[in-house]
């Protein structure tokens, strides 16, 4: 089952290396991680995707509470959560497919960023489910690239009030 | 006035009461031990191995409460400190480490003598600094042992690049540190200690189980008081020996894979487990599955993460031992304790009687005997002992009671041989008046024995007892109980030094001991003799380390431990 926590931390040098070093000591697995600084220029915060098969979320949290440089954890069911994935897909659009293409893009919401004779390169945002849908649509095109951002979240207006 | 960043080093470990450091120079802390070489308060003990100043550090603290303090210099003497510092993580022991770097111009270049010592060190520290402005150093040494000492002590390690060391600053004090995401609770919920106090009146078959967390609060007396009020029976982990005296009635010995039948019979079969400053390690609970099956369990940890984490609580309790005991001995001291368990006392009374472990009487140099007669002609000393990591360990464990915290130093959660001698010397220099024994095994000695070199040099009067059995004894017997008596690689016959030379060689007055005739003779000589003294006592090869839960089975599935 995946977990979404969304982690404030001192921004200090090492503070990732922790972090990654924590999870895979403790066998957690990170399905995605995505740092960015805050409002506040001396903390970071960190939207982490953990992959829990048979360890208890409990733990992860816990073990996370005892870095020193961890300030602030929250975790949240998925129904707490608006999140959010951006995604680059640099998919084949040749003349012949190119229509075709640009019209799963519309449906999807996609930009379409970059165009060249052979190529379209699309960004997309959504849950995950949505990019993931769209990279199934797009693949029988064939992919050249492709890079997500990972998840973040914040909590819905009802969880923090 | 400006000052050096060592200099600022050596101030702020004076102005936090610093007396003492073990450690190792090199070119990466020359700035540091020149600033040190001027400290009209700092004692510094020159070790042989940086591996034996991580350990010093950690017996100083065991034996004194007191932060332990260690340094080396870059690269290989950094990397030297490793398993020192691994050892004071599992164990939960305040030390910090001082490392010197080298310079931070050429950090990342592979320079000459270059470890990324934070980096290596990252999951066996409770956090670590690399310092890159030295204004910073007298914020970070406080920070330092501020987090070392408080909630669930541990190591903290602190690199500093030698130009750092050399970089002038002004210094200031450091009167506070306060950490944002840095806050260990104390305190233990009011509403589970009064569901504690609940569950213990109403109680028909409990057990008091204490760890080191009880050592490290000081929470000994408030143990004393519950268990005599409430009539429970005590039993610890190896980490938790001296937080109880086990000469009391209430006594059954230690749990776990080397513990006593009774106490391991107790523990699977009470209704009660009061679980205070322990984590539940293997070693202790033998198969975790079938661990207490019929107990609700009240756990107290000032650790949240151990809450829960290999057992299940049934009322978890968040804070410091010594805090929670204490309310919970003032919450319970309005009801009349119950104390309605007299058949289970009767019980554990009939198992002591039956399952007493054993001193072999047959008069021959039985290791046991040896821990036994060295207790007997102890009695009433203040005695420190320390521990080698084996058969040795188990048997110190077993046969020499402790009355008293703090007195046990022992490896428990690395299981470090040659931890043993490099402690005493530590928990010595802390505790100068104190009788302090090293009981060790010829294996574990032989890993640190340069350190000799130390003892000699400060004329330290550490008891070296060396429970002399020519073999890896721990190792020869799991070889022998569950890989068909195939011995190998364990035999240590061939090699191994003659002690009494070896003592000689290091200016240490030694005697090896063979026949149990002499025991009590050289025990003597040992003990009135003022310096340090080796005693290598040459005891039955082959002797085992019984009562044993093997590995996987539960606590009960003991292997003897019956009285003969
Ligand atoms: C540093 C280290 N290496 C290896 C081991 C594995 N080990 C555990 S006990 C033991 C034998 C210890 O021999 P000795 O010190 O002579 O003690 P004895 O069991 O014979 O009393 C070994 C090798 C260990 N615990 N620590
Ligand atoms: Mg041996």
């Amino acid at each position: 089952m995946k977990h979404t926590i969304s982690v404030y931390v001192e921004n200090k040098p090492g503070v990732l290396a922790r972090i990654a070093g924590l999870f895979r000591r403790r066998g957690f697995n990170i399905h995605s991680l995505s740092v960015a600084p805050t409002e506040n220029a001396a903390y970071s915060h960190m939207t982490i995707v953990v992959d829990l098969e048979d360890k208890p979320l409990e733990q992860v949290v816990k073990q996370l509470h005892k870095l020193i440089n961890v300030i602030k954890i929250h975790d949240y069911l998925p129904e707490e959560v608006v999140e959010r994935e951006l995604a680059l897909i640099k998919v084949n659009a040749s003349s012949e497919v190119r229509a075709e293409v640009i019209e799963i893009a519309n449906i999807f919401r996609a930009k379409i960023i970059d165009v060249s004779r052979n190529y379209l390169t699309l960004e997309v945002t959504g849950t995950e489910d949505k990019i993931s849908a769209i990279i199934a649509l797009l693949k029988p095109y064939g992919i050249k690239d492709l890079v997500r951002t990972g998840k973040v979240a914040v909590a819905r207006g009802q969880a923090t009030e | 006035m400006k000052i050096s960043g060592a200099q600022a080093i050596v101030k702020s470990l004076e102005y936090l009461g610093v007396k003492d450091v073990f450690g190792i120079p090199g070119g990466a802390t020359l700035p540091l031990y020149d600033a040190l070489a001027d400290s009209k308060i700092i004692n510094h003990y020159l070790m042989r191995h940086e591996q034996c100043a991580a350990h010093a550090a950690d017996g100083y603290a065991r034996a004194s409460g007191k932060i332990g303090v260690c340094m080396a210099t870059s690269g290989p003497g950094a990397t030297n400190l490793v398993t020192g510092i691994a050892n004071a993580y599992m164990d939960s022991i305040p030390i910090v480490a001082f490392t010197g770097q080298v310079p931070t111009h050429v950090i990342g270049t592979d320079a000459f003598q270059e470890a990324d010592i934070t980096g290596i060190t990252l999951p066996i520290v409770k956090h670590s600094y690399l310092v890159t402005d030295a204004t910073d150093i007298p914020q970070i040494v406080a920070e330092a042992f501020y987090i070392a000492s408080t909630g669930r002590p541990g190591p903290v390690l602190i690199d500093i690049p030698r130009d750092i060391q050399q970089q002038f600053i002004d210094y200031h004090l450091i009167e506070k540190v306060t950490l944002p995401g840095y806050k260990p609770t104390i305190k233990g919920h009011a509403r589970q200690i009064k569901e504690s106090a609940k569950l213990i009146l109403e109680s028909k078959r409990p057990v008091l189980l204490i760890g080191g967390g009880i050592i490290t609060s000081g929470a000994s007396e408030e143990v004393f008081k519950l268990a005599t009020t409430h009539r429970l029976p005590v039993t610890w982990t190896l980490m938790g020996k001296g937080g109880f005296p086990e000469n009391h009635e209430l006594s059954m010995g230690m749990i776990g894979m080397h513990g006593t039948k009774t106490s391991n019979m107790a523990v699977q079969n009470c209704d009660l487990l009061i679980g205070a400053g322990v984590r539940f390690d293997d070693r202790a609970t033998g198969n975790v599955a079938r661990f207490a099956p019929h107990a609700s369990i009240i756990h107290i940890d000032i650790d949240p993460a151990e809450v829960s984490k290999i057992v299940k609580a049934s009322v978890p309790i968040v804070g410091d031992a010594r805090t929670i005991l204490k309310a919970l001995n003032e919450y319970l001291s309005e009801f009349e304790p119950k104390a309605n368990h007299e058949g289970w006392l009767s019980q554990i009374k009939k198992w002591k009687k039956n399952y007493a472990l054993r001193v072999p009487r047959d008069k021959i140099l039985k290791p046991q005997l040896l821990v036994h007669t060295l207790k007997k002609m102890t009695a009433g000393m203040e005695i420190i002992v320390t521990t080698g990591v084996g058969q040795n360990q188990m048997w110190a464990a077993q046969y020499f009671n402790m009355e008293k915290p703090r007195h046990f130093i022992s490896s428990g959660g690395l299981g470090t041989m040659g931890f043993g001698l490099p402690s005493a010397i530590g928990a010595q220099v802390a505790k100068p008046d104190a009788l302090v024994i090293d009981i060790d095994g010829d294996g574990s000695f032989q890993m640190v024995l340069q350190d000799l070199a130390t003892i000699a040099c400060y004329n330290l009067p550490v008891k070296i007892v060396i429970i002399n059995n020519r073999y890896l004894g721990m190792v020869r017997q799991w070889q022998q109980l569950f890989y068909k008596g195939k011995y190998f690689a364990v035999d240590l016959e061939k090699g191994t030094p003659d002690f009494e030379e070896l003592g000689r060689a290091y200016g240490i007055r030694a005697k090896s001991v063979k026949e149990y005739s002499q025991l009590e003779k050289s025990i003597s000589e040992m003990l009135s003799h003022e310096g340090p003294f080796i005693l290598d006592v040459h005891v039955e090869k082959e002797e085992n380390v019984f009562p044993m839960v093997p590995a996987g089975a539960a606590l009960d599935e003991i292997i003897g431990g019956e009285a003969k």
